[in-house]
């Protein structure tokens, strides 16, 4: 069968190898992790000056209030919809590849939305009044206004991570009971709470196997409205360059795009690191990159729709925030996304290069450069060239606590990331061994 | 005297008597299911590392209960999403972009989230109270920690009298291992 790892893979394989990587991982993980706390703290001293000075260190001026706070809060909730389209979605599709890989992208996801939220916090500028978001009877019986499209995000995005952490401790749960009948010492202790009396009993799995459905089944829709509720954000305004219909469905399709190129980046040092090579091959790479190309493309495909609209259109600021964009003073930004999102995408197009993770890593990492100037380009150029402010425009440029605070969220990001594949099951022990042939009497599989 | 915890019989429940088969081949417990079916059993339990349609079609299940919870969990929320909006529209009623107080469309949006966070809250609820909490003999049969590595496994509940009848059964269907729990 072409969708199982090879063929030499016998259950037990399966779980003494993944359960390896909960051993000692070597100097390269320490050092990584060293270096993802080291950003964390540049992070949180920018943090701590923001905090102290206000928001005019992040370098907003007039017409530009949303920058890289809300570029990046787009950016890491795109990151996070890959992990909810190859834990979910693949799964009601009933494709055997994804067994390999979803546990990353799922355990991505949390981490990249928690990433996220941290964002519109920093963003509003006073942190502590954060919990006005929430619609609680206050004592000027005041409520949220529903009306907004702010109130869906937080709704749509506080719905998501909760839904995706459950999803992920769900899956979880068989994986640590396997792990916990392998471990020995604190760390079965540790297992034997967390797996919570898993055993994998008929009628366990009986009632485990429904509920996993129907939670996949409401992860799919919640995974599409919650990209488009965030290009909402947008699309509800009157700027130019950001009032489209075409928003939802280009946010979603890029927010995959960008969320498997991070799933590649990720998976290629996880794999190296803790020699998984047996279980993540490169068929698998070669899927995840064929799911990049296929979303690159209805992007690139997005690009010119909305370029086509704005000089077809015939709304003259439409037009002209689209050739502000292209050749303002912001070309360089449009341009990156454009060369990383439109053509380096058609590599793709090649085996050889869908084959060689080398190349693919490489790939990934500059689609996810181009993804967060993708975000860049929207939000900030499309302020910066309203043409009802065309007096003070360009004035904006962002400053190192910008750059600061986004590093951070990159460390907090991956330390989170690799304390997890640390301790927890980084692929799934029970849904590899559901694609490999279960042994049977005469031809047992050769261990 | 000795005074008898009363919390003990919780906590710590005596062990179910009974056998503990352990398979290596799958077709060899699908085998031993029908042959426990045929003499009569039927509160036995069966581990596996993998859930596997073989075992199902063998035990011949009831569906899981835990669709209803999912059902009803999300037409609660899509009320409390209905509520939400509505009841804090009306509660203080101010004009907004030249729209109705109570208008439907965009109160769409948080109803559909919160039909997604409520069912999915009510399935795990759901799962964790069927298969967990409301488990057969919870916590009282015997168990092998190679069940969730690479060995399938029979427990069937007997009194010492018939026992090895049964294990005559379990070994004749192919286990490799049969003992007394």
């Amino acid at each position: 069968m072409a969708d199982t790892p090879t063929s030499r893979v016998t259950y037990d394989v399966v779980t003494r190898s993944i359960a390896r990587t909960l051993g000692n991982p070597g100097k390269g993980y320490f050092a990584l992790l060293a270096l993802a706390v080291a950003l964390l703290a540049v992070g949180i001293v920018c943090l701590l000056f923001l905090l102290r000075y206000g928001l005019g260190l992040a370098g907003y001026s007039h017409p530009v209030y949303w920058a890289v706070y809300i570029t990046c809060f787009v950016f890491w909730v795109g990151i996070a919809h890959s992990g909810t389209l190859i834990s979910a979605i693949l799964f009601l599709f009933r494709s055997g590849w994804r067994t390999a890989v979803y546990r990353t992208a799922e355990a991505m996801t949390v981490f990249a939305v928690m990433t996220a939220g941290l964002f519109p916090l920093i963003h509003i500028g006073r942190q502590w009044y954060f919990y006005w978001l929430i619609p609680y009877p206050n004592e000027r019986g005041l409520w949220p206004n529903f009306k907004s499209p702010l109130i869906w995000d937080e709704f749509a995005i506080g719905t998501y991570f909760t839904v995706s952490t459950v999803f992920l401790i769900m899956g979880l749960i068989p994986d640590i009971a396997a792990v916990r009948d392998l471990a020995t010492g604190w760390r079965k202790k540790l297992y034997a709470i967390t797996a919570v009396g898993w055993r994998g009993t008929n009628e366990q799995w009986r009632h485990y196997t429904r509920g996993y459905l129907y939670l996949a089944a409401l992860a799919t829709p919640l995974v599409l409205s919650v990209h488009s509720v965030v290009s909402w954000d947008f699309a509800m305004a009157l700027v130019p360059g950001w009032h489209a219909t075409l928003f939802a469905p280009y946010f979603v399709a890029g927010a995959i795009y960008s969320g498997v190129a991070m799933v590649i980046t990720l998976l290629v040092p996880i794999r190296k690191l803790f020699h998984l090579e047996e279980l993540i091959t490169v068929h698998h790479f070669e899927n995840l990159a064929k799911l990049c190309l296929l979303t690159g493309l209805i992007v690139s495909m997005s690009y010119c729709t909305e370029n086509f609209t704005a000089w077809f259109g015939g709304n003259a600021h439409e037009r002209a925030a689209f050739w502000y964009r292209a050749f303002g003073p912001f070309w360089w930004a449009s341009w990156t996304m454009n060369i990383c999102n439109g053509l380096l995408p058609w590599l793709l197009w090649s085996k050889k290069v869908r084959t060689s993770v080398v190349a693919l890593f490489v790939v990934s990492i500059f689609v996810n450069i181009g993804m967060w100037f993708e975000r860049f380009v929207i939000i900030v150029v499309s302020l910066a060239g309203e043409p009802f402010e065309r007096f003070a425009n360009a004035t904006y440029n962002p400053t190192w606590a910008d750059w600061g605070i986004m590093a951070g969220s990159f460390g907090w990001f991956f330390m989170w990331f690799l304390l997890f594949v640390k301790n927890f099951p980084a692929v799934s022990i029970s849904e590899v061994k559901e694609v490999l042939p279960a042994p049977k009497r005469g031809k047992a599989v050769a261990a | 005297m000795k005074l008898v915890n009363p919390l003990a019989a919780i906590f710590h429940p005596p062990p179910t008597p009974g056998l503990l088969a352990v398979f290596g081949h799958l077709d060899a417990a699908v085998d031993a299911i029908g042959r426990l079916r045929a003499a009569g059993h039927s509160d036995f339990t069966v581990y596996s590392p993998v859930p596997r349609h073989e075992l199902e079609d063998a035990l011949d299940q009831p569906v899981s209960p835990v669709r209803m919870f999912t059902l009803i969990g999300g037409i609660a929320g899509c009320a409390v999403g209905a509520w939400l909006t509505l009841y804090m529209s009306y509660d203080w009623p101010i004009v907004l972009g030249g729209k109705p107080i109570g208008s439907i469309p965009p109160y769409v949006v948080i109803m559909f989230e919160m039909t997604v966070l409520f069912g999915a809250l009510s399935t795990i609820l759901g799962i964790a109270f069927n298969a967990l909490f409301a488990a057969r003999r919870l916590g009282t049969v015997a168990y092998d920690p190679r069940f969730t590595n690479d060995k399938f496994g029979i427990f069937v509940p007997s009194e010492p009298a018939r026992a090895s009848q049964v294990e005559s059964l379990l070994r004749g269907a192919g286990a490799e291992e049969v003992r007394r729990a």
